[in-house]
């Protein structure tokens, strides 16, 4: 690795003050398992590398009316919390996929939003149950919703002296329940051809509220929302759930690559939304 | 770019060595404490050749820096034995079934193992099988270590009971 300096900070105020100063030459390390790499292979070279493991407040999870999550809580983490794999089952799912488990109880939620890459499988549960990412910046904290974090491929809306704190989960409520699945050729340590998400609230039969979110197959992670509307204040019969997994292609714009065709990726938008929506309803008549 | 001071926990030890901010925690544990067990097999955290325990859990630490462990429990393979020299369960099990062949993946696959049974002391072969699949044999010689594994958690069990 390139030499660089590393900062240490115990506080959030510590680190934007490092980052008021040296932001632009600077990267934060969280869990460094995306960061690391990068940094051996010449990819990054940053000047300065802010360690966050001194700061409490990024590695807390609390659920009280909703969810907070700190940016630096290891997927491990959330895969075993209780309340995550209660009313959050979805976010559960997705960091339990995450590399293996000398990985996951290193690599950070916010590292897997905040790397940006359009596979990361922590973003569409995050994106299906309307999370908020709090941001830290000179100006105080700012609120952005999951689903506008995402710019472009590894590009987010932080600016370089920002900071990436919490992010804010609503509770569900009752009726309501989710799912996340990728395909990947193996089961294990791999990266998603597809990853679908989906967050289903019923009340008397109906749909009240349907959210859909896809990973792998746009620049960044994106919500079906033809599919999510065409759900809503309907009964979600086996039709109706076909007919969502249909509208589900229209948002995906996949590429072809190594890991899977168009057609490939297309076809796995529809088999992946027709079995999270299945176990989505299950899961909110439960 | 000065040196500065990690103190840490190493095998139940104090530490406090001085090391540059960008050597990662292999490195730090390899060439500044001589700690040469865990292995440095591809160096992105995928084949678990460098798995050492962080305060209890199982960590690659190819991808940590030094400086990230300050203040906090470090444990290698040269730790997992008794300080008597009595080898540990799993790692008679392995000497038993002959479980190494090159070797290099062994440091790991018994860190990743011994975490396993601390946290869930009768594993299913499944189970064993999950427990280590962030560990990669180039031997492929994972059959005996399931079952080097298995024979482990029911000598363990039997230990405990016995006391």
């Amino acid at each position: 690795m390139r030499r660089f300096d590393l900062a240490l900070p115990n506080s959030v105020e510590d680190c934007l003050k490092i980052l008021a100063e040296r932001g632009a030459q600077a990267k934060l390390l969280a869990g460094g398992t995306d960061l690391l790499p990068q940094m051996k292979d010449g990819v990054l070279k940053p000047a300065l590398v802010v360690d966050l493991s001194g700061v409490a407040r990024v590695r807390q999870v609390h659920n009280g009316d909703g969810l907070r999550i700190g940016a630096a809580v290891t997927a491990r983490e959330l895969e075993v919390n209780p309340a995550v794999r209660g009313a959050y089952r979805a976010i559960a799912e997705s960091a339990a996929l995450v590399g293996s488990l000398q990985v996951r109880n290193l690599a950070t939620v916010g590292g897997n939003l905040c790397n940006a890459a359009p596979s990361a499988d922590m973003a569409p549960p995050l994106v299906a149950l309307e999370a908020q990412a709090v941001i830290a910046g000179p100006g105080g904290e700012r609120r952005v919703p999951m689903a506008d974090f995402f710019t472009g491929v590894r590009q987010t809306v932080l600016a370089p002296n920002e900071l990436l704190v919490e992010l804010v989960v609503p509770p569900p409520g009752a009726g309501s329940g989710g799912q996340y699945l990728r395909h990947t050729p193996r089961r294990e340590l791999d990266i998603a051809v597809v990853g679908v998400a989906a967050q289903l609230t019923m009340a008397d039969g109906r749909c009240t509220k349907a959210r859909l979110a896809l990973a792998s197959v746009a620049p960044t992670p994106v919500r079906a929302i033809a599919a999510e509307r065409s759900l809503e204040g309907q009964p979600v019969t086996p039709e109706a759930i076909e007919r969502a997994a249909t509208l589900a292609i229209e948002a995906a714009r996949p590429i072809s690559d190594q890991r899977g065709s168009v057609e490939f990726r297309k076809h796995l938008v529809r088999v992946l939304t027709r079995r999270t929506l299945t176990t989505a309803l299950a899961r909110a008549s439960a | 770019m000065a040196k500065q001071i990690l103190q840490c926990t190493v095998n139940g030890e104090p530490v406090e060595v001085l090391v540059q901010p960008y050597v990662t925690l292999l490195d730090a544990l390899r060439e500044d404490l001589g700690l040469t067990g865990p292995k440095e097999g591809c160096g992105t955290g995928d084949c678990g050749a460098c798995t050492v325990h962080v305060d209890g859990k199982v960590v690659a630490s190819c991808l940590m820096l030094a400086m990230q462990v300050r203040g906090r429990k470090v444990r290698t393979i040269e730790g997992l034995a008794a300080p008597d020299t009595t080898l540990h369960p799993l790692q008679e099990a392995f000497v038993r079934h002959g479980v190494p062949q090159c070797g290099f993946c062994i440091p790991g696959v018994l860190m990743a193992a011994a975490a396993l049974l601390e946290e869930n002391p009768r594993p299913s072969e499944e189970e064993i099988r999950y427990g280590i699949a962030g560990n990669l044999c180039r031997c492929t010689g994972y059959t005996k270590m399931v079952a080097a594994i298995s024979e482990a958690a029911g000598t363990l069990a039997s230990q405990g009971s016995a006391r």
